[in-house]
Order: structure tokens, then C-alpha cells, then sequence
């Protein structure tokens, strides 16, 4: 599962793409909601880490600022990838997600 | 019979079969979990505070379960589409990708609040093709500065492995210092032959666990 916490925590990582490699482009995608625990502490520690604009980009979606925690831990932890595939902006590698899982996996002139 | 690793790559040697057998073998098990608790004794993170981790070669879930009980939010990576499979099943709820660890990471600088691996760096250390990019040396230093990135400053990463030989720990050890950590190789039941594990504990900054909450 990939959840959107995940996601926004990704940048490509193909030999020589250092610049303009994040956030990656979901298409193509299969949503699914699953249930979890609200969490206020973690999400309170993990705020400092959240790239805004990625976060919005990819889930199109407004946290009002009446129960922000509740929105983020819906968005972030609540939200899963099941399907699809993740392109980078820079350089193009597509990393296939399937079952839940996304591939990766680099070629060997991608490896740096 | 030769150790796993010198028989065939990761994702070859956990076929489905073997990935099933490892995971559903109440000895591995209790083995897992034992140096799972171990290490995260060893990761020395706040008591009672919530932290997202990074389980290197996550596998079919074993470690990741205990993450779970523990209240942990992590991210599993793994090279075996067998093991991941079974980790699916069994409901892990941590996020599963398949990598190859020695290509490298690509998280975001200060990702995790630390980061634990069982039973996996002795595969990096066996090369699986002549190319120069998957020589044990070059894949270990991929892995390590990209580990090292993902990591919180201060945080910590807990890497149990089997070595063959004390050169390979000597190998590993100095390429994760160039990498930029600090801290050195934790032994237990140094004197026994079958009980004896090594836990590679390194350090981002000081090395003292990261304060995961903070006020809003
Ligand atoms: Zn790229």
C-alpha cells in the first residue's frame, strides 16, 4: 500500500536527477480508503516534514483549518494508492504501482 | 548447505515457495522477533512518542508486525515480489516497496525517525553481475548515503546482519562512516557460535532519538 505520507516523502532516484525530481506525477491511479487510527501526536511531529504544495498537488484536496489533524490523518494516512504509476517530472522514469506496491527498481544506466 | 546469500541473488532465492516456508517457520519467527525487539532497543527512541520508520528488506512482514504492535507508522522495502506478496496477506499496515536497497533511496532528506533492518545486509555484499555499478563496495556506498540522507538529524539506524568475516564487518563499517555516520557495531553473545548476532548501530548527528512531537 502506498499510502499519501509516503508519497510525499518521494523523489526519483535515477542517476543524475537531482533537480526537479519531485514531487512524482500519480496517473492512472486506483484510489482506495482504508480506516486507521487517528494519531494527533505523530501527525503534530510529522507536520514540520510535509512538502504543502505536494501534498495539495496530489490530493486535491482542502484541509480546512476547523479539525486540520483530522483532515491530514485522512488524507495522509487514510488514502492509499492501490494502482498506477508515478512519473518523475525531471527525468521521466515511470515507477509502476501495482497491487499496492510500486516498483523501484532503476536500470542499470539509471543506477548512479 | 552454503548460507542464502551465496546461492543466488534475494528476489531468486525468496521464490514464492521459500518466501512462504521463511515466513511460516515458527523458529525464523521467533528469531526475527527477538532481534526485531533488539534492535529497537537498540534505536533508543523516545518512550510512549509516535515515530515513522524505515524497515530495510522488510521481507513478508515479521519485523513490520512488532512495528505495528508498537504503535510505529512505517515504510518496508524489499527486492523479493514473493516476500511482499506475503507481507500483503498478512495485512501488514506499513507502506511496501520494492527496491533494491543497493541502488540507492530516494526519500526526501530527513524522512524517518530512524530505521531498522534484519537479517539483510550480508546480500549487499555478494555482487550479482560483473557491471561495476553492483560491486558490493559501490551498492554498499549507494545504500549508506542515501540511507544516511532519508535519516532525521539527530536519529538513528539499527542494521542487524551476519557477517562471514571480520573484514566484511571492517568493509562495511568504513564505508558507512564515509556515508557520514557515526557509531560502530554492537555484538551479542559474543562467544557463542549460534547465538552470536551483530548490530550495526550508526548515528546521524549525535545519534540521540529524534523528538517526534512537537507543539502545534
Ligand atoms: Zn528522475
Amino acid at each position: 500500500m502506498v499510502r499519501l505520507i509516503t508519497h510525499n516523502l518521494l523523489a526519483c532516484h535515477a542517476k543524475g536527477c537531482t533537480t526537479n525530481n519531485y514531487p512524482l506525477k500519480f496517473s492512472n491511479v486506483k484510489l482506495a480508503l482504508r480506516e486507521a487510527d487517528f494519531n494527533p501526536d505523530f501527525l503534530r511531529g510529522f507536520l514540520p516534514r510535509i512538502e504543502w504544495d505536494a501534498l495539495v498537488q496530489a490530493s486535491r484536496e482542502r484541509c480546512s483549518t476547523t479539525d486540520l489533524l483530522k483532515q491530514l490523518h485522512h488524507v495522509l494516512l487514510e488514502t492509499h494508492i492501490d494502482e498506477g504509476s508515478m512519473t518523475c517530472p525531471n527525468c521521466g522514469h515511470v515507477y509502476p504501482i501495482s497491487n499496492g506496491i510500486p516498483n523501484m527498481l532503476l536500470a542499470e544506466h539509471e543506477i548512479g | 548447505m552454503s548460507r542464502p546469500e551465496l546461492q543466488a541473488p534475494p528476489e531468486i532465492y525468496y521464490g514464492d515457495a521459500e518466501a512462504s516456508k521463511y515466513t511460516n517457520n515458527t523458529r525464523i519467527q521467533q528469531i526475527q522477533a527477538d532481534m526485531t525487539y533488539r534492535a529497537l532497543e537498540l534505536l533508543n527512541l523516545p518512550p510512549g512518542e509516535p515515530a515513522f520508520l524505515l524497515d530495510i528488506g522488510c521481507g513478508s512482514g515479521l519485523s513490520g508486525e512488532i512495528l505495528d504492535e508498537e504503535g510505529y507508522v512505517w515504510v518496508g522495502v524489499d527486492v523479493a515480489p514473493s516476500m511482499l506478496e506475503v507481507a500483503l496477506e498478512r495485512e501488514v499496515e506499513g507502506d511496501l516497496f520494492l527496491q533494491d536497497i543497493g541502488q540507492g533511496f530516494g526519500f526526501r532528506p530527513g524522512s524517518f525517525d530512524g530505521a531498522i533492518s534484519i537479517s539483510v545486509l550480508q546480500w549487499l555484499l555478494n555482487a550479482e553481475t560483473s557491471h561495476p555499478t553492483s560491486s558490493p563496495p559501490h551498492r554498499l556506498a549507494r545504500f549508506f548515503t542515501t540511507l544516511h540522507s532519508a535519516l532525521r538529524n539527530p536519529s538513528r539506524a539499527v542494521l542487524q546482519f551476519y557477517p562471514t568475516s571480520d573484514d566484511q564487518v571492517q568493509l562495511i563499517t568504513s564505508i558507512a562512516q564515509k556515508a557520514g555516520f557515526g557509531g560502530g557495531v554492537v555484538v551479542d553473545y559474543p562467544n557463542s557460535k549460534k547465538a552470536r548476532k551483530v548490530f550495526l548501530c550508526l548515528f546521524v548527528g549525535d545519534g540521540r532519538a529524534a523528538s517526534a512531537a512537537q507543539q502545534l
